[in-house]
């Protein structure tokens, strides 16, 4: 009596791979051949695995739960006597029994896009999944987007439409580009092909806003020290460093300080756990016409208020000519936004997913401000912070934010920047 | 417009340069009495005599030494290779001295010297007499190496070749010598050096090719044409340097690019086209750039299943054209 293997099938095109969800049959246990034996689970389908063979189940490879591939071995069977026609029929016979989808929704599962087709799609805007692939495979070829581009905009917004009650996922990817197909050009009106760092910054605003609950926070603080200390020395300053004290410097300083004392806000959102990060390095802002980058100070706790002028100075030197690198970009915890520089008095930043906060650092103002007994002009400044409220509640947010404050408040007369 | 052979547009162009200027003289293996082996220098000694139609001893170093030295001394020789195969023993002249007396000067030489040489395979010429040997030379800087693939292309560019104030080589398909025949005008004419030439407009894919392969090219076009598949097919004309401007303008016109060599396929001159292209189309390529060529083994081999094999055909070419249309 042999015994033969029996081994996970094929469950439609692209599927690579399964998990058994459950077994439905025992050691021991007699099958007929095509009974299941398993209840399997793919990206694609749920179905059960029929028995190859007639004969009595001997060994179970594979524990509930586990996921295997495509063609390895599940479990073993005894086959009783006559056994002539069986083997060629080996694990192979369940494919068509299996509910695949459909034909259409495999071939789009992976689909492959030429540089000119790409090129093209994103010039004119078109989404993809709209067009017609007449190449080999259904493959979408160059001629195929000119001739959809050929034949008008007019049949696109139906298909869109059609397109989007019928699945999500590719729309909730592309969040760009689905804006175009509902807005309706008139003449005049200029197309702005979105690409690169655009791209990538709609993206990641997209992804910030709908995942991160957002939540929001503002302390107005008195800066007067701070600025009479900046003007006191920003002209030997420029003289001996050959770049300028900024006020942003001294605020970073003060947020850097701050973190080290509250690193629930220097920590990340990572599913089912909250990663605390030892590093501080914090993001900033750093505008280059219309594009906006976030380059990295590393470890900004350990630099004087010189170091991170200097840093800055680099790094948004480094923006402007283009030369930021991969690792001037990685690795940031924390962020922290100059929102002052374009004259904002309060606003609500996007958190820079997957960090826990943002900090906007708005204009200093003068105002009058009753203290003392009396009204007198003191420069203040707000300071807006928007935190991720999975991570993060109103009472360590508002602590954070009272110790930046405090450390801000604390710069004197006598503070040394080096 | 008289139709003539391609061999005949050879003859054409050699009789007219020796009328036109008297410094234009020939020389070679047989190319005098017996008029060449292919009859390419036919009537010429007849008509311009053994000073200027010079036959030579079987030394192809001696055939390029003595032209090159020649060149440099104000004449403009042809001399003739009796196949390209055996061209190696004159490497050490062409490569060494005639592509690099102006550079090495600094241009107070240069030598006009037109080196004639058929090449190619299909004739059951087996090892010896079929080989193609354009890449050997297509990476030396000073030589330009022209293959035409029509009657009317030979005229334009072997005079042009042998006005050239720079050493050519041109090679001549020796299957083409009879079995291409053109339009081709009785009037003076050149075309320039250094330009591809559009043979057929088309859209869905681009072939890229010259010799002989432009006209299995453009019969597979014919036939694929009534499957309703265009094709756009671009001959190099020269091969070194390349018109890359063309190169890259007619990669970009459809984005599918099949090139086609009947030399060895690796590191051939469509090696250096597909480089071309993928250093300057990328965002306008729909497909992987395609080569067709030989196998890579030693040489065309003598029997004709083999030598069917290696040889480039109409059919291999309507195939490769399909398959990529169909891409």
């Amino acid at each position: 009596m042999p015994v033969e293997k029996i081994n996970m099938p094929q469950l439609g095109e692209s599927v690579t791979e399964g998990t058994i969800s459950s077994w439905l049959v025992k050691p021991g246990d007699t099958v007929e051949k095509y009974d299941p034996i398993a209840e399997v689970m793919t990206d694609k389908v749920n179905a059960e695995v029929p028995s190859s063979f007639s004969g009595t189940i001997t060994e179970l490879e594979v524990e509930e739960g586990e996921t295997v591939s495509v063609g390895d071995l599940i479990c073993y069977i005894e086959i009783e006597g006559k056994e002539e026609d069986s083997t060629e029929e080996k694990a192979s016979a369940p494919v068509e029994e299996t509910p695949v989808p459909s034909g259409e929704e495999t071939a789009k599962e992976k689909p492959r896009f030429s540089p000119a087709v790409l090129t093209l799609a994103s010039k004119h805007g078109i989404d993809l999944n709209d067009v017609e692939g007449t190449g080999r495979g259904g493959r979408i070829t160059r001629k195929d987007v000119e001739r959809f581009v050929a034949e008008g905009s007019h049949s696109q917004p139906s298909k869109a439409e059609k397109k989007e009650s019928g699945t999500t996922q590719t729309a909730e990817k592309q969040p760009s580009q689905k804006k175009s197909e509902e807005t309706v050009l008139e003449s005049g009106d200029k197309e702005i092909p979105v690409t690169g760092v655009r791209k990538a910054i709609a993206s990641n605003m997209v992804t910030s806003t709908t995942e991160i609950p957002h939540a929001w926070m503002m302390v107005e603080v008195d800066v007067t020290n701070l600025v009479a200390l900046r003007e006191k020395l920003k002209n030997k300053f420029k003289q001996e460093e050959g770049f300028s004290l900024t006020y942003f410097a001294f605020f970073v300083k003060a947020v850097a300080q701050a973190l080290k004392e509250f690193p629930e806000l220097n920590s990340q959102w990572a599913g089912d756990k909250i990663i605390q990060k030892k590093d501080i390095n914090l993001n900033i802002a750093v505008a280059k016409e219309n594009e906006l980058f976030v380059p990295v100070i590393r470890d900004a706790d350990e630099k004087s208020i010189k170091g991170i002028a200097k840093s800055v100075h680099t790094l948004a030197t480094k923006a402007r000519q283009g030369k930021l690198t991969s690792d001037d970009m990685q690795g940031g915890t924390f962020t922290v936004n100059n929102t002052g520089s374009f004259g904002s008095v309060q606003s609500m930043g996007v958190i820079n997913h997957p960090q826990a906060a943002i900090l906007q650092v708005e204009s200093i103002v003068k105002k009058p401000v009753y203290m003392d007994g009396m009204f007198g002009a003191r420069d203040m400044v707000n300071l807006c912070l928007s935190l991720d409220h999975r991570i993060l509640d109103g009472l360590i947010a508002g602590n954070f934010l009272q110790k930046v404050k405090e450390n801000l408040e604390a710069y004197a007369d006598d503070t040394s920047v080096y | 417009m008289p139709v003539i052979s391609y061999i005949q547009a050879v003859t054409k162009a050699l009789k007219e340069e020796m009328r036109n200027d008297d410094k234009v003289f020939v020389l070679g293996e047989d190319v005098g009495v017996r008029g060449g082996v292919f009859r390419a220098t036919d009537g010429l000694y007849e008509e311009f005599g053994e000073d200027r139609v010079l036959d030579t001893p079987l030394a192809e170093s001696a055939i390029a030494g003595v032209g090159i030295g020649a060149a440099m001394y104000g004449m403009r020789p042809v001399a003739e290779m009796q196949f390209a195969d055996f061209i190696m023993p004159a490497v050490n002249q062409i490569v060494s001295e005639a592509a690099k007396v102006r550079y090495r000067s600094n241009n107070d030489w240069n030598v006009p010297l037109t080196i004639r040489a058929p090449y190619g395979g299909g004739v059951h010429g087996a090892l010896y007499h079929s080989q193609s040997v354009e890449a050997l030379f297509a990476n030396t800087p000073g030589l330009k190496i022209v293959m035409p693939s029509t009657p009317y292309d030979v005229k334009g560019l072997l005079k042009a070749s042998i006005r050239s104030n720079d050493p050519v080589l041109f090679f001549e398909h020796k299957r083409a010598y009879r079995l291409i025949k053109g339009e081709v005008p009785d009037e003076d004419y050149t075309l320039p050096i250094g330009k591809a030439d559009v043979k057929r407009e088309g859209s869905d894919i681009t072939i890229i090719t010259y010799g002989l392969c432009v006209h299995f090219a453009l019969q597979a076009a014919e036939k694929l044409e009534q499957e309703g598949i265009s094709a756009h097919i671009l001959d190099l004309r020269t091969v070194y340097p390349l018109d890359k401007e063309s190169i890259i303008e007619a990669a970009k016109k459809t984005g599918k690019v099949l090139l086609i060599s009947e030399d060895n396929k690796e590191g051939g001159i469509i090696s250096e086209v597909s480089a071309i292209i993928s250093e300057n189309c990328l965002f306008d390529l729909d497909s992987p750039i395609e080569r067709l060529a030989g196998p890579d083994v030693p040489a065309m081999p003598y029997a004709p299943s083999m030598e069917k094999h290696f040889m480039m055909n109409p059919d291999k070419v309507e195939k490769a054209m399909r398959k990529l249309a169909e891409f």
